[in-house]
């Protein structure tokens, strides 16, 4: 069995609805979507506009679903989408998109051009055009369970690290306890102490949670290929975990794009409403210590500034709650420009940082962030992704900057009181 | 001027019978000067108009009427001012006037015959009326149909008038369905010279304007695309109209006698053609220059413009359709939407077959096969 | 045919069929969009959420912060065009008559001369428009023939309605004709066009909201 173009083909057919039919319909090539797009802006490409990246899905639904669309097929006028489009569209739709949203919130029309990349992408998927490498991590994640090939005994390992430094112990497959903690692959390998912080603050909070052994890994790279049935089986191992555990809520952790996932995209790829909550770590935190069930102490002096990862910020709604947190923990905290829900992405979302031919081009990208860190003039950027702490920390050396990146939980654990 | 002895019992030039008449010269220069103006012609030809007029002979005229009401007879012969008009209009042999001779019957038929014997070549023909081309026994004189009649008079002219929308463009008598075949003199006769002066009637002066303007210069005035003097009808009444900076102003009466209409507001809401209508009535007026319609408070209706009365509903303003209606929108939204309802029934069997024939993703399918 | 009878014809039948084509491409192309359907969400909406559908309906005419700046000639062509153009349409005396002929509805005008100077306004804008889409790369790029037809049939109505106002080029009953004529030819055209975003952009926009306001961010 292969991909075919017949798949591509039809699967563009399957996800064209109402809404990017009234999308296509309305857009009046105004160029503002390209604007909003750091790929465009940082290299002055006009072929990194939004809207022209999803040109193959137009001629799609313009010939399937219209009138005259569908008289000029009839007659042999239209030109039907071809592999060899495809093959050239495909840079286009993965390594120069992260889909961060940004272009959907200028859109004079009110395109929700973000939304329309991530259903073309099935199409791009199930024809084969999906780069190299995602097809790479999204075959581990099926097969292995995690896209970097992360199994349990790896994660044993950093548990049993993280229970001799913190001397707490971290449940696993425990049930009915009142949180699934999820993690990402990024935080088993490179951030453990985030592990190690939500086992004090939640020590701290008297709050019931678990691990559980067959569903540990948040990320979803069904999600950034675009291939639905390979995301349903990533966040059904989550769904089916949370619901044998009779948990009452699963918590995403600080990974963009398995908040998508499990919160947003979740309910629907299953079919069904969860029986469970589902809350990003900042809401958990906020809530606990808007209740005064974590307390902290003294600021941190260094003058810091905060990045909103897209799929928490501008396309899951978590934007108030670290600044609360952070206006706790921080002496000078600054702002930096556009922050908040027009913030910039870092430009490695949405499966461009696991894809190496990309590379050249979220660097350039990167420049925006680099703007913004030079113009707030501070040395530590906090942030709550850990692909968004990757990918700047890897710009930031290419650019000779010397700025620390450090994860929201991380930092308030280092203020956090406890034992009272 | 010279008197000349004619067999005739009235004067031989036009100047001898004026002063007949007991007309003053200085009262015909006066005429002579205020149609100069309206003409539109420089101020010094008043003296040559006065010089041709009153050297000129008699102008051989023969009036026809056919399927008309004789409201421009009517028009003409309102002598309003009491004794220019009519004296120029006397002081040109009329030879035959269905309306105003005293001869009927064969003695008149014969008074047209032996004027265009005598005139051969000369006489000016005036027609009013339409012409009846669906049926000559729809309108005859003597036993001859308009049409023969005309064709047979035309011959002998030296230029034509067609007066009355009638006759100038077929009036109301080519109204829509037209049951008796109503053309226009145009229509017939292609071979001379036709001056058109339309109006529904038209108005008096400007009839005689043309007239004084034929014996002056023996020729025709400057005309428009339609044939019509372009001293009269050179601009529309909306151009001319003394509302208009009511209408610049966007203020309009929204009903008669309503307080808009009795401030004297534009009448473009009520119906008003004025900017489409070529026409004198904005500044020439009627009844001597009492009024005209608009300032009597009714809209212009078009009337000195071919198929006026076809043009849209009187009382509907010019930007209304002239036919569309709610229920044609709501018919043709109608048809849209069964339409629309095929389209959808088919875009969703479309993505329902498309459902049907989605193999699922796994990893193997990532790829192709040939890569 | 006389002037007028070519104004008759452009005021009765060939107005009456351009008015049913757009009647009847609206519904239709509405019937397209909407007929595909939307997939319920499942995933629980934010309850206490700054956005809605209805909230982007009308604040998406503002530029997002940051954009003015950099777009100043599409947004404000686009504002001064789009204005202009409101204006003209739905203030001026002559058109209001025709919607009360169409609808039975009518509203107060504005002075002739303010919907005078509003159409030069448009017009200047939407060359300025033209012109930036000629030389901005992004919009070059995304051109075709359809943005210039479309173009082309939004400019002629405000030509022709200025020139006929003012007297200019032609006469005066042959100008209102061709002014009739363009905008007939637009009202054909706009049901299959981009010019529909006329209508569609309510829709879009209200999904747009709708998707965002349901996690909490005001769209």
């Amino acid at each position: 069995m292969s991909a075919t173009l017949e798949k591509g083909l039809n699967a563009f057919k399957e996800v064209i609805d109402a809404p990017i039919a009234s999308y296509f319909s309305s857009c009046v090539h105004c160029g503002l979507c390209a604007e909003a797009c750091l790929f465009h802006n940082e290299t002055g490409d006009p072929k990194y506009t939004p809207i022209h990246k999803l040109e193959p899905l137009r001629r799609v639904w313009k010939q399937e679903y219209t009138l005259l669309g569908k008289l000029g097929k009839m007659l042999g006028l239209t030109k039907p989408v071809t592999d060899a489009e495809l093959t050239e569209w495909e840079p286009l739709v993965y390594d120069s998109c992260s889909m961060c949203g940004r272009c959907s919130m200028v859109c004079p029309v009110g395109n929700d051009i973000t939304y329309m990349i991530r259903k073309m992408r099935e199409g791009m998927a199930a024809s084969g055009h999906a780069p190299e490498d995602l097809v790479g991590a999204t075959t581990r994640a099926v097969t292995i369970g995690s896209p970097m090939g992360i199994k349990w005994p790896a994660v044993m390992a950093q548990i049993k690290h993280v229970q001799a430094e913190t001397h707490i112990e971290v449940p696993v497959d425990k049930e009915g306890a009142d949180y699934l903690v999820l993690m990402s692959s990024m935080e088993i390998i490179n951030f453990p102490e985030y592990l190690s912080a939500l086992s004090r603050i939640f020590k701290q909070a008297g709050v019931s949670w678990t691990l559980a052994q067959d569903a540990f890994e948040a990320t979803n790279s069904g999600i950034q290929i675009g291939a639905s049935d390979l995301a349903r089986e990533i966040v059904g191992r989550i769904v089916v975990a949370a619901e044998r555990l009779k948990v009452k809520c699963v918590i995403s952790p600080e990974c963009g794009h398995a908040f998508t996932a499990i919160r947003w995209e979740g309910p629907n790829l299953m079919g069904k409403p969860f029986g469970f909550e589902v809350k990003h770590i900042l809401e958990v935190l906020d809530e606990l210590h808007t209740a005064g069930r974590i307390k902290t102490r003294g600021k941190d002096k260094r003058p810091l500034t905060y990045h909103d990862p897209c799929q928490i910020s501008r396309r899951g709604g978590v934007v108030e709650q670290p600044r609360r947190l952070l206006g706790a923990i921080a002496e000078d905290f600054r702002e930096m420009p556009d922050a908040g829900v027009m913030n910039w992405c870092c430009g490695g979302g949405g499966g461009v940082s696991a894809n190496s031919r990309a590379e050249p081009l979220r660097l350039e990208a990167f420049k925006v962030k680099k703007r913004q860190i030079e113009t707030t003039d501070v040395h530590t950027l906090v942030t709550a992704c850990a692909n968004c702490r990757i990918v700047m920390e890897e710009g930031l050396e290419h650019y000779h900057m010397k700025v620390d990146v450090i994860g929201l939980t991380e930092l308030l654990v280092d203020y956090l009181v406890e034992g009272e | 001027m010279k008197k000349q002895q004619q067999t005739e019992a009235l004067p031989g030039t036009v100047g001898e019978g004026l002063k007949q008449r007991g007309v003053t010269r200085r009262e015909f220069l006066k005429f002579c000067t205020a149609m100069t103006a309206m003409l539109a012609l420089p101020p010094a030809m008043a003296s040559v108009m006065a010089e041709a007029i009153s050297k000129a002979r008699r102008q051989s005229v023969i009036w026809l009427s056919f399927q008309e009401c004789t409201g421009c007879t009517e028009a003409i012969t309102r002598s309003h001012s009491p004794t220019l008009e009519n004296l120029i209009f006397d002081l040109i042999s009329l030879d035959y006037h269905h309306t105003l001779q005293a001869a009927s019957g064969e003695a008149a038929e014969l008074a047209r015959t032996q004027a265009m014997k005598d005139n051969e070549g000369k006489y000016l023909l005036i027609v009013d009326g339409s012409i009846p081309m669906g049926n000559p026994g729809y309108s005859c004189i003597a036993g001859i149909s308009n049409y023969d009649m005309l064709v047979e008079t035309a011959k002998g002219a030296a230029a034509i008038v067609a007066v009355g929308t009638c006759a100038t463009y077929g009036g109301i008598p080519k109204a829509d369905p037209n049951p008796t075949g109503a053309v226009s003199v145009a229509d017939i006769i292609k071979d001379k010279p036709i001056i058109n002066v339309p109006g529904c009637p038209p108005i008096p002066v400007v009839m005689t304007g043309v007239l004084a303007h034929f014996l002056t210069f023996g020729g025709l005035p400057e005309m428009d695309d339609l044939g019509r003097p372009k001293s009269f009808y050179g601009d529309t009444i909306h151009d001319r109209c003394y509302r208009r900076p009511f209408y610049d102003q966007g203020k309009f009466a929204q009903s008669f006698d309503d307080e808009g209409a009795r401030q004297g507001w534009c009448l473009f809401k009520l119906g008003c053609k004025g900017p489409v209508t070529y026409n004198a009535c904005a500044t020439t007026k009627w009844n001597d220059g009492t009024s005209f319609p608009i300032q009597s408070g009714h809209g212009c209706i078009g009337c000195s413009e071919p198929n006026f009365w076809d043009a849209g509903p009187l009382y509907q303003a010019l930007s209304m359709p002239v036919s569309a209606t709610p229920s044609m929108l709501a018919k043709a939204a109608a048809v849209g939407a069964a339409a629309g309802v095929a389209i959808t029934w088919h875009n969703r069997s479309k993505k329902a077959a498309a459902k049907a024939a989605h193999e699922k993703v796994t990893v193997q399918e990532l790829k192709r096969e040939e890569k | 045919m006389s002037h007028l009878d070519l104004l008759t014809f452009a005021r009765g039948s060939a107005l009456n069929w351009a008015l049913i084509v757009f009647a009847a491409g609206i519904v239709l192309r509405l019937f397209e969009i909407l007929g595909l359907g939307r997939k319920a969400d499942l995933a629980r909406p934010r309850t206490d959420s700054p956005g809605s559908g209805w909230r982007t309906i009308f604040s998406r005419t503002l530029p997002p912060p940051g954009m003015l700046k950099r777009e100043p000639v599409t947004y404000f062509g686009g504002y001064v065009f789009h204005f202009g153009l409101f204006i003209a349409i739905f203030f001026f005396a002559p058109h209001i008559e025709f919607f009360r002929g169409m609808t039975g509805l009518h509203w107060s005008s504005l002075p002739s001369a303010l919907v005078d100077a509003s159409v030069v306004a448009a017009i200047v804008a939407l060359g300025a428009l033209l012109a930036h889409r000629l030389n901005n790369k992004v919009k070059r790029m995304l051109s075709g023939l359809g943005d210039y037809i479309a173009w082309t049939a939004t400019m002629l109505p405000l030509l022709t309605g200025y020139m006929a106002y003012h007297h200019l080029f032609v006469e005066y009953t042959l100008m209102l004709t061709l002014h009739l004529f363009s905008v007939e030819l637009l009202l054909v055209l706009l049901p299959f066009t981009k010019l529909f975003h006329t209508f569609s952009l309510f829709i879009s926009r209200w999904y747009n909201g709708d998707f965002f306001g349901r996690k909490g961010v005001a769209s």
